[in-house]
């Protein structure tokens, strides 16, 4: 497709610890189209942020290594990539903000040194130019008084505040394709709209892509066009966001949404439940890894990996519900 | 059914005193919570939400006396539980229970889980030996987990187990009222879903009274048969659930329930995004708390605080734009 900014082939990022290798990623596939949101959704250990990290190549290394796969931005291979390449692409081209904003920010320095860094290392401007530039920045995502707030320190700030800091670092040179890492999970709700809106509200006038990974079913249906489903390291359906919440084809992906009690409910009903626990990297079940946990689930699922397969053009997913040749057994 | 009280708060506050310099003196005031009032029911659950720093922990901490109230009463069906001697307040708090929001954290990880379940048992010495080893295989069968686990340890367990546990250990006393402070929030979408049906469950078994308190307005929606809303440490709405989610009256309420994403890419809502963040609980606005982030301010918000007043059946609300003429 012409219109593909990234696209994430059979990514695997494995950590080598003393119990074990927790296979984080193993085998994950996705795209992002350009100028469009891509939500990742998943529950923990899934392997959503592990490959968030795998696109910056910021996975720890050891224990953590990348040992396959393909990550191709606009066309070109990340991890052909050597270190200095893949330096001036981050926090450039691809930016990230993370969970707990005040964890993601140096605590010694002032907010305006922080941010200033990344266009001072990027941009061909003075430390007067960039100065100017960072608060111009913090202007654009809503922070108040911003020649003031330039100089103070995140433990100076709100929750709410830090995050539009990040965001503000994030964005100050101009990237192609920001990755928000759970960015409200630790935010109010009346916060986490506020944030939110902000994001959508920056991708429509930049014209950025962005790739939204949380746990929240809601916020998936607020910000994202494409919805990726990872379950245990894999990506198990992936549609445009009206197909996943319409006519989702996964049992995972339905019973994910049938377990959440939704606001719009008018009668009592009773949640759904998706039996047994979210499965450990260190020791995923064999064949279909959703099997154990799977209504459906038939002798060969335990034995058997369904692959990725089109539905139709849009819409992949890893069942073999939908297989030509096991479907007929269901 | 006749409603019977099962507990009742009355003007309920807790300030919190700020000390500092040398000789660390009383600089002001934290006030967590401010004048609270509300009742339970027998048999029903009581849905607490508010944001961060609302006060609603601290409240439900109050109402099982962990934490001392500056003002205010509790009363539990019918006796002032604030004016009650040491030894009769130890009685009266096998009534109620609590369980906590982070599973990992409320649990000793150098005790069995038969001991963490027996232990109040103990303490409260209602059973001994055998019998306690007996109770302790009941009451997780009761949360549906196997009873041969009683001698493991936390950490063997996931998240929701935890919470199964800590459930477990909640109902050993065979309590009245649970205070359920946050028990879903630190758990995945798919764990929640066997909890939150679990609770349901027993409530019902049980004939239990729930305080379910939680930022979640979805689960809180799920859950509770009515709704008190928080906001700075103050119940700034309280209602019958489907009348405080389908006619929310508090302009804080309405802007909350706005602001919950839902999950459905083809719902049109009118979103009031809030401007501003909470005030800090050290130095709240004057009057009505909310009005500095409210958008229906008008004369006279700065400077009294709005009562809460009934203003339909059953529908309690502090805001001034309600006030019959």
């Amino acid at each position: 497709m012409q219109n593909l900014l990234l696209e994430v082939k059979n990514l695997k990022t494995y950590f080598y610890m003393d119990e074990g290798i927790a296979r984080a990623v193993d085998g994950m596939d996705f795209q992002i189209r350009k100028g469009k949101t891509l939500g990742m959704i998943g529950e923990s250990g899934c392997g959503k942020s592990v490959s968030a990290l795998s696109i910056l190549q910021l996975i720890n290394s050891p224990p953590g290594k990348i040992v396959e796969g393909e990550i191709l931005f606009e066309g070109e291979d990340l991890l052909q990539k050597g270190f200095s390449e893949i330096r001036k692409i981050r926090g450039n081209k691809i930016s990230m903000i993370f969970q707990e904003p005040m964890t993601s920010l140096n605590p010694v320095y002032t907010i305006g040194n922080q941010i200033m860094e990344s266009i001072l290392w990027h941009q061909n401007l003075s430390r007067g130019e960039a100065h100017q530039k960072v608060i111009r920045m913090l202007d654009l995502v809503g922070i108040s008084s911003p020649e003031k707030r330039v100089d103070e320190y995140p433990h100076q700030l709100s929750g709410g505040m830090r995050q539009r800091a990040m965001i503000a670092m994030a964005l100050s040179c101009e990237p192609k394709l920001l990755i928000a890492d759970e960015p409200t999970t630790a935010l109010d709700v009346t916060i986490q709209a506020q944030i939110l809106n902000l994001i959508k509200k920056i991708k429509e006038e930049t014209g950025m892509s962005v790739m939204m990974i949380t746990h929240d079913l809601g916020v998936i249906a607020e910000v994202a066009d494409d919805v990726v489903v990872a379950y245990a390291g894999k990506a198990v359906e992936y549609a445009d966001v009206k197909t996943i919440f319409k006519h989702p084809k996964h049992p995972y992906t339905q019973a994910l949404y049938d377990s959440i009690p939704r606001l719009t409910d008018t009668k009592k009903r009773r949640l759904e439940v998706i039996s047994g626990i979210v499965p450990n990297p260190l020791d995923f079940p064999s064949g279909c890894r959703f099997h154990p946990r799977c209504k459906f689930a038939k002798s060969f699922c335990k034995e058997e990996e369904p692959p990725l397969e089109e539905v139709n053009s849009s819409h992949q997913v890893r069942c073999f519900i939908y297989n030509q040749q096991k479907g007929r057994y269901f | 059914m006749p409603e019977i009280i099962l507990l009742e708060v009355k003007y309920l506050k807790k300030h919190y005193p700020i000390r500092s310099g040398l000789f660390s003196k009383v600089t002001g005031y934290v006030q967590a919570v401010d004048g609270v009032s509300f009742c339970i029911n027998r048999g029903e659950v009581l849905g607490l939400v508010g944001e961060s720093g609302c006060g609603k922990t601290t409240v439900g901490r109050l109402i099982l006396g962990l934490i001392e109230p500056t003002k205010g009463d509790i009363y539990f069906e019918g006796v002032n539980i604030s004016q009650l001697e040491k030894r009769a307040l130890r009685q009266l708090r096998r009534n109620m229970q609590i369980i906590f929001q982070d599973p990992y954290a409320s649990l000793n990880p150098r005790m069995t889980i038969g001991g963490i379940i027996g232990e109040p048992l103990l303490i409260h010495r209602t059973a001994s030996g055998k019998e306690r080893g007996d109770r302790v295989s009941h009451l997780l069968e009761i949360v549906g987990m196997d009873p041969r686990y009683k001698n493991r340890y936390p950490h063997e367990f996931s998240g929701g187990q935890r919470q199964r546990i800590g459930i477990a250990r909640a109902l050993s006393l065979n309590p009245k009222l649970i205070v359920c402070d946050e028990p879903v929030s630190a758990l995945d979408v798919s764990i929640q879903a066997q909890v939150i049906n679990l609770l349901e469950d027993l409530q019902a078994k049980l004939d239990l009274t729930y305080l379910f308190i939680a930022h979640d307005l979805s689960v809180i929606k799920h859950i509770s048969n009515r709704v008190a809303v928080m906001y700075l440490g103050v119940i700034v709405e309280l209602a019958e659930t489907e009348e405080l989610y389908s006619h929310p009256l508090h302009p804080y309420t309405e802007a909350l329930l706005s602001a919950v994403p839902v999950p459905d890419p083809t719902f049109e809502k009118k979103q009031i995004i809030l401007s501003g963040e909470v005030p800090s609980p050290m130095n709240p606005p004057s009057g009505c708390r909310f009005r500095t982030r409210c958008q229906y301010i008008q004369h006279g918000c700065s400077q009294n605080p709005p009562p809460l007043i009934e203003a339909s059946k059953g529908h309690f609300v502090a805001c001034y734009r309600e006030r019959k003429p």
